[in-house]
């Protein structure tokens, strides 16, 4: 009987607006009042619209109709950030979505980054203060983890299991699993509790990816279509993971190729095979035991067709840009300016170094789509920019510092 | 299939981007099989074996003359007349008398040849195209390169110019434009109907072998003390921007003292270039080459760090990608049809002196784009081939 699993990662970047040489010392806000696409507050208004908002309306009905429809959510930080600051009422759909009791949030780290790859400490600081914005808007303790694009390897699962999560999320990539099936729960090499789950990746992509386009065989994809293809797995797995982009309602296929209604019949043509139900992560890991362990040395991520680290580190730039921001951690966070520490953590969320992507460029792939810039090389231009600003502001805040110090001790002595 | 096509220049005697667009297709559809009778309204000695040359002033006894003659595609009424003061011609009247006079001359050679279709490379050969449609009823395709309103660059355009290519648009079965950015100006300024409208990009001929060549000594001298060198080449004419690129020299240098601007080319703009450089203070960081090609041209690219065309209205724009496959960093206008095929170039709007400048100097201190910019643009410009664009104009003239 397998178990349906949703998980919808909801992000949006703070995206740099066109930054040149020549703002660097004397335009502060990097992020607000940007052109077309690269205005934050714009793009999270017109996302709001097509996808945040009908879909929460969409699943809250569907968790009120059905008591057993169960559903799980990553809401990233900086995209937390954004719905306080421009849109409350989103806020508040997702907060009555949680309040039913059928969803389950999921920790992350709170910038979206990439940060386990270049600072165990910041990224145990990014994964502390995401349960800590998660707990204080609702009231809820993530017991599950998922990194940033589920970007995974053995090293992660047991970083994630000594923070004491009892289960971590990962794509069930072909060239790690080999034979192995994705619809089962398995032990990371190297930990002791911690489970670990899987991305059906063909089941989920034909929703979050096919779904309206109509050269795909199995177009139109119908709700009772699918749901015969998830019973098809009777027998065979424990679960299915459906693990996608929010965004897919709505934003990645637009309302007129019927997602929506698509979603709507789902969990009744689910739930009509008796033996079908849907569970969150935290009821998996509690349900299901693991089948075996399983070896990722290697880093794997959900991201492009070759699912590594390619999408944000295969170009000299990616390197550079990345080496550069993360160079500066000590020197931000020494000079305890929290205006300054939030930019910078707002320079490591992923998309940035995404956005600098040249693989498939010419081609007109996915970066190009998503990304705000027109070229690859103009990201990378406004975020070196940016960075050099930055410096700027470690350096007067240094100097700053320096005077403060003998006024301090001025007053000590007195 | 045999096609009868009209021409004006064609290297080595070419003042520009035509006669190497019209070399390199010739040499594609040749290749593809299709025999091309080339016309030129005059004489001159040229090697190419892949197509038959026709010489419109000496036809049926062909005389490899060298003509002095101060016709180019690129110039002005008024420019010619005031040239023509200068250069000992043989040709009598106006600019103007020579596209009537080729028009002319072509009917003999119309009148021998046998073909399918007829093609004609912009307005100074659009006349002998009409012509030779009229005495046979064979099928017309006008191919613009550029319009008068891109060789003006937004100063007044000349009625008979404008005239000349709005028949030839107009009488032809099909137009080929070199880009969707000269497409919609064939819209808009010229009334043609879209659908009779075919987007040909135009390719470039692949470098084989980058040659041996040595770097010019001034530039060595500038390169060993930590120089860099920002790359102007084209005609100096209003079309290309050479004032914005005085601009962006300028801002750049605000920010970095250490580049230096090289223009190679010429043109009726060049003195007015000097002197903007005076003005601004940077005239010592401007080095002007003259007009250049092959291996000296080469050996200039070779040097560069960044490559610029801040044109103004750009049909296409061969340039860049030539600065592409010698391995340079480009910044192109975003007012061009180049910007079109070339993704892995930095864009901008030609008047926007700040983006720019600000993307030069991106350029010049990262070496990681530098590096990117290269290794994606040299392998995407391969895909950008004259096989290509034949293969179009052979779907065109099968539609016949």
């Amino acid at each position: 009987m397998p178990s349906v699993c949703f998980y919808f990662q909801v992000h949006q970047p703070m995206r740099i607006k066109r930054y040149s040489i020549f703002d660097i010392g004397r335009e502060r806000n990097y992020f607000v009042g940007g052109e077309g696409k690269t205005n934050n507050e714009m793009i999270l208004n017109k996302v709001s619209g097509k996808c945040y908002i009908p879909t929460n309306r969409t699943i809250l009905g569907l968790l009120q109709k059905y008591p057993d429809f169960k559903v799980s959510y990553s809401l990233s930080g900086v995209f937390l950030d954004q719905l306080l600051e421009f849109a409350p009422d989103v806020l508040k759909s997702f907060q009555d979505l949680v309040d039913t009791g059928q969803v389950e949030l999921l920790n992350e780290t709170y910038y979206h980054s990439l940060s386990f790859l270049y600072s165990k400490e910041e990224f145990r600081e990014q994964v502390r203060s995401h349960k800590k914005i998660i707990k204080d808007l609702f009231g809820v303790t993530p017991r599950v983890f998922r990194n940033t694009e589920l970007i995974y390897n053995n090293d992660i699962a047991r970083e994630v299991e000594n923070l004491g999560y009892v289960g971590i999320l990962a794509e069930g990539a072909d060239h790690v699993l080999g034979w192995k099936s994705p619809n089962f729960l398995y032990r990371p090499k190297g930990t002791d509790n911690i489970k670990l789950l899987l991305k059906n990746y063909r089941l989920s992509d034909d929703i979050a990816f096919r779904f309206g386009s109509k050269d795909w065989k199995d177009y139109p994809l119908t709700a009772d279509k699918f749901a015969s293809w998830v019973s098809g797995h009777n027998g065979s797995g424990n679960t299915i993971n459906l693990f996608m982009d929010y965004e897919t309602f709505g934003e990645h296929q637009w309302e007129d190729t019927g997602i929506f209604n698509f979603l709507s019949a789902l969990p009744g043509e689910v739930l009509k095979n008796p033996d079908n139900n849907f569970k969150t992560p935290s009821e998996l890991i509690r349900d299901f035991d693991t089948v075996g362990e399983l070896d990722v040395p290697q880093y794997m991520s959900w991201a492009d067709i070759e699912r590594d680290l390619s999408a944000w580190r295969s170009n000299d730039m990616q390197h550079e840009a990345l080496t550069a921001v993360y160079e500066l951690e000590r020197a931000v966070l020494a000079s305890g300016d929290e205006v300054l520490q939030k930019d910078w953590r707002r320079l490591l969320t992923s998309d940035h170094f995404y956005y600098m992507c040249t693989k498939w460029f010419a081609d007109g792939d996915v970066h190009k789509y998503f990304s705000p810039y027109e070229t690859p090389y103009d990201a990378f231009i406004s975020f070196m920019n940016v960075l050099k600003d930055m410096k700027i502001r470690l350096s007067e805040s240094e100097k700053q510092k320096e005077h403060s110090v003998p006024i301090k001790k001025m007053y000590a002595q007195t | 299939m045999k096609v009868l096509m009209f021409g004006w220049e064609f290297p080595p005697y070419n003042s520009g981007g035509l006669g190497v667009a019209c070399w390199g297709l010739t040499k594609a559809l040749a290749e593809l099989g299709i025999d091309v009778v080339f016309v030129l309204p005059k004489s001159v000695p040229i090697g190419a074996t892949h197509c038959n040359m026709r010489f419109a002033d000496s036809y049926g006894e062909i005389s490899f003359r060298k003509i002095e003659t101060c016709l180019t595609p690129y110039i002005t009424s008024a420019q010619f007349m005031n040239m023509k003061g200068r250069v000992v011609g043989m040709y009598g009247g106006s600019l103007f008398d020579e596209v009537l006079r080729y028009a002319e001359l072509a009917r003999d050679i119309v009148r021998d040849e046998t073909f399918d279709v007829i093609h004609a490379h912009d307005w100074l050969s659009f006349l002998a195209g009409i012509e030779a449609k009229k005495m046979t009823g064979k099928p017309l395709v006008v191919h613009v390169h550029a319009t008068e309103f891109d060789r003006v660059g937004g100063g007044s355009v000349n009625q008979f110019v404008y005239e000349i290519e709005r028949e030839g648009m107009h009488y032809a079965d099909r137009v080929v434009a070199v880009s969707q950015f000269t497409k919609n100006i064939i819209i808009e300024k010229y009334g043609v109907p879209e659908e009779k409208i075919t987007v040909v990009h135009n390719g470039v001929e692949e470098k084989n072998f980058i040659g041996v060549v040595g770097v010019p000594e001034f530039v060595r001298q500038l390169k060993k003390n930590g120089k860099k060198i920002v790359l102007f080449v084209g005609r100096i004419t209003l079309q290309k921007g050479p004032d914005y690129f005085v601009n962006i020299a300028k801002r750049v240098s605000e920010y970095m003292d250490n580049v230096y601007f090289v223009v190679s080319g010429s043109g009726d703009m060049e003195g007015k270039m000097i002197e903007d450089a005076a003005r601004s203070g940077i005239a010592e960081k401007f080095i002007f080459t003259g007009f250049l090609r092959g291996d000296e041209l080469d050996s200039v690219y070779r040097s560069a760090d960044m490559y610029i065309m801040p044109s103004v209205s750009e049909p296409f724009g061969i340039a860049p990608l030539e600065a592409v496959q010698q391995g340079v960093p480009t910044l192109i206008s975003r007012q061009s049809g180049v910007s079109e095929v070339l993704s892995h170039a930095l864009k901008a709007d030609f008047w926007d002196i700040d983006d720019m400048a600000s993307k030069v100097v991106g350029v010049l201190e990262h070496k990681s784009l530098q590096k990117t910019l290269r290794e994606f643009s040299l392998k995407e410009v391969t895909k950008i081939n004259w096989k290509e664009a034949a293969q179009k104009c052979i779907l065109l003239y099968n539609k016949f």
